[in-house]
């Protein structure tokens, strides 16, 4: 019996070597597009390929403390205690916005103004009808109809729903008591719909709806979107340079792990609903070197990565973040106590 | 070889060799084991799923059971919802799908012309064959709107108000999605099933039965009713239980068009939520207490399940009697 675990185990090993190449990684769904992307130009340069699930963000948290990967994808950061209870450390890859898509009739797309708090009063059931006053004293020149909203939401645990709710939360006490911040939540009213294209399936389908999305889904698929109010009290077009606006005005060393979140941050073009997406990885890792190829992949794709990114509508960090993030990666270390970046 | 080929060459032989006993003692094992096997799956499965949810049952006790709340925010769960979800869908599918069923089946082996009963028998085969995703898109992207457009909106217009209708039927959020469309998906779903059983049994029956039953001056009502039903009884109780058990544990096309509400509403057109679609909407993200909670109310389905199977035994058995 033992003979044949030491064998399966030098099996196991041997596989090892023959794809050390090959990164692991598993997590969020959100930036698994990009994460491929990367990889693919990656594989081009180096011959190391990156073996990433898109298994969730919780997925993600549990492979990582379970060490059966080298590195975790979250959406949802980590609060400090936990990441220091795990001895691991959080950075951020990449950033996108996420955007409220509506579908009323007559009312173009990026025509109709929300502010924060009226969402969450949407999302509240608190107001029924589009043509409530309070809708209508920010929108003084559309006609909107005099129908009752189905708002739809997603019904799947994912870090968009975080980056929503932690949003809301933050402009409205109502929605920060009653509900809160979470990748899922108990929402009182509305529909939901499983994925991004569940909840722009019944978006596109359902009339008088609303629904949120991640800004790169709502642009491939042509989704008409709704203006929102950001801190300043303006009504920036949700693009790259107001997701990036959101990102520089943020202070970074705030929180733990860069743990921020970006929503409703200060600067006249900010978009208020943005938020960045994490990498965990542990800062004494067992196999050293697995975690050193997953650093020098994150570092090749904050040099060169960031045109692929803007194509496929992500945001990349501003360079001052990568840097920080850079001098984060000194606290990874092999047993013997050496930086491995 | 050549002892098959002469055995061929000559079957009215009277030569029979004696079976040798050790094949029999092989087979006899093989399949002992093989019957064995179900047992102990089925006991892996009912333990894994118990010891998975056990923290839920424990922290929450038999209010996991009553309560509606389901607040990952701050850690509190309840089942009730996804149960009356998941057993309501079922019901409906049953109402719905079940004398579709029997209809199809007595048409196909009683009434329908030849040229006509091929392609349908051929057509429920292959609804049978659809994978339950694409019932989930169709359902989503053709059904939905088709079924908000043409009956949930003018109904809610007629019924907003009235005692009790205007509360079952008035649909506050009209998009097609909910409770009512789940259970009319399934529906679709499982009549493939009972169909293609029923009208097998029905087939099965000795044509002679049926001919003295026309002897006697029986019409083709009196005969389905007299005669075929209750020969094939057993058979078709069977096969509805078979498409129950599809109908309480379908995931993914439920998923698509239930709506997906953690919330009890009194409207069957309103969103709601299955045990199976809840799982399915939140295992992969869930943590700790969360994901014990699921696995829970896997083991709640895994209980409903069994306790449908039990009452479909039981009827069986009473058909038997008579």
């Amino acid at each position: 019996m033992r003979k044949l675990l030491i064998l399966a185990a030098a099996a196991v090993g041997l596989s090892g070597v023959a794809q050390a190449a090959d990164i692991t990684g598993a997590g969020a769904t959100f930036p698994f597009p990009i994460y491929s992307k990367w990889a693919e130009a990656y594989k081009k340069e180096t011959n190391i390929g990156l073996n990433y699930q898109s298994i969730g963000s919780g997925g993600g948290i549990r492979q990582i403390k379970a060490k059966t990967v080298a590195f975790g994808a979250t959406d949802a950061p980590l609060k400090g205690e936990e990441l220091t209870k795990d001895g691991l450390i959080q950075f951020p890859t990449v950033m996108g916005g996420v955007v409220p898509a509506i579908n009323i009739a007559g009312v173009e797309p990026g025509k109709l103004k929300l502010s924060g708090d009226l969402i969450a009063e949407i999302y509240l059931g608190n107001i029924k009808k589009w043509n409530d006053p309070k809708i209508v004293a920010l929108n003084g020149d559309l006609k909107l109809p005099d129908a009752n909203i189905n708002p739809v939401y997603r019904s799947d645990g994912s870090g968009t729903t975080f980056v929503f709710t932690d949003y809301l939360s933050k402009v409205s006490p109502d929605w920060k008591s009653k509900i809160g911040t979470n990748t899922a939540v108990q929402w009182p009213v509305g529909i939901g719909g499983k994925g991004n294209e569940g909840v722009s399936a019944s978006v596109k389908q359902v009339a008088n709806s609303i629904g949120y999305v991640e800004y790169a889904y709502a642009k491939q698929n042509k989704l008409a979107h709704a203006l929102v109010k950001n801190a300043d009290g303006n009504f920036p077009a949700p693009d790259d340079k107001a997701f990036q606006a959101a990102a520089a005005n943020a202070n970074w060393n705030e929180a733990p792990g860069f743990g921020i979140s970006l929503n409703n941050q200060k600067g006249a073009q900010a978009w208020p609903i943005t938020s960045a997406t994490f990498l965990l990885v542990h800062a004494k890792p067992e196999k050293p070197e697995e975690v050193q190829a997953a650093l020098k992949f994150v570092d090749w794709a904050y040099k060169s990565g960031d045109q692929l990114a803007l194509d496929l509508d992500y945001v990349p960090l501003p360079a001052n973040v990568k840097d920080q993030v850079r001098n984060a990666w000194k606290g990874v270390t092999d047993p013997a106590g050496k930086p491995i970046f | 070889m050549s002892a098959v080929t002469d055995q061929f060459a000559a079957p009215s032989a009277p030569v029979r060799k004696t079976p040798k006993g050790t094949f029999d003692l092989v087979f006899r094992n093989a399949s002992f084991l093989a019957a064995l096997f179900v047992l102990v799956l089925l006991a892996g499965i009912m333990a894994s799923m118990v010891i998975g949810g056990w923290p839920a049952f424990r922290e929450f006790g038999f209010g996991f059971l009553t309560s509606s709340v389901w607040d990952t925010q701050n850690e509190q769960y309840g089942a009730w919802p996804a149960i009356v979800g998941t057993l309501s869908t079922a019901l409906i599918a049953l109402v719905v799908g079940v004398p579709l069923s029997l209809g199809i089946a007595v048409f196909l082996t009683q009434l329908a012309p030849p040229w006509f009963k091929q392609p349908v028998s051929t057509a429920i085969e292959l609804l049978a064959a659809v994978p339950s995703i694409i019932y989930g898109m169709w359902g989503l992207f053709v059904f939905a709107p088709l079924f908000a457009a043409y009956v949930q909106i003018p109904l809610s217009n007629i019924v907003e108000g009235m005692p009790i209708i205007g509360t079952v039927l008035y649909s506050r959020s009209p998009s097609g999605l909910g409770i009512l469309t789940a259970g009319i998906i399934l529906a679709f779903m499982i009549i493939p099933f009972i169909a293609s059983i029923t009208r097998d049994m029905l087939d099965q029956i000795p044509s002679v039965l049926r001919e003295s039953a026309y002897g006697i001056g029986a019409t083709t009502w009196e005969v389905v009713r007299h005669v075929l039903v209750p020969q094939a009884g057993v058979s078709i109780i069977g096969a509805i239980m078979l498409g129950l058990g599809r109908a309480l544990g379908e995931t993914m096309a439920v998923t698509f068009v239930v709506g997906n509400a953690n919330r009890l509403s009194a409207s069957v057109m309103d969103p709601g939520s299955t045990i199976a679609s809840r799982i399915a909407n939140e295992f992969n993200e869930a943590l700790g207490l969360q994901l014990n909670s699921l696995i829970a109310l896997g083991c709640i389905l895994f209980f409903v399940t069994f306790v449908v199977l039990v009452i479909a035994r039981i009827l069986v058995s009473r058909v038997k009697r008579y």
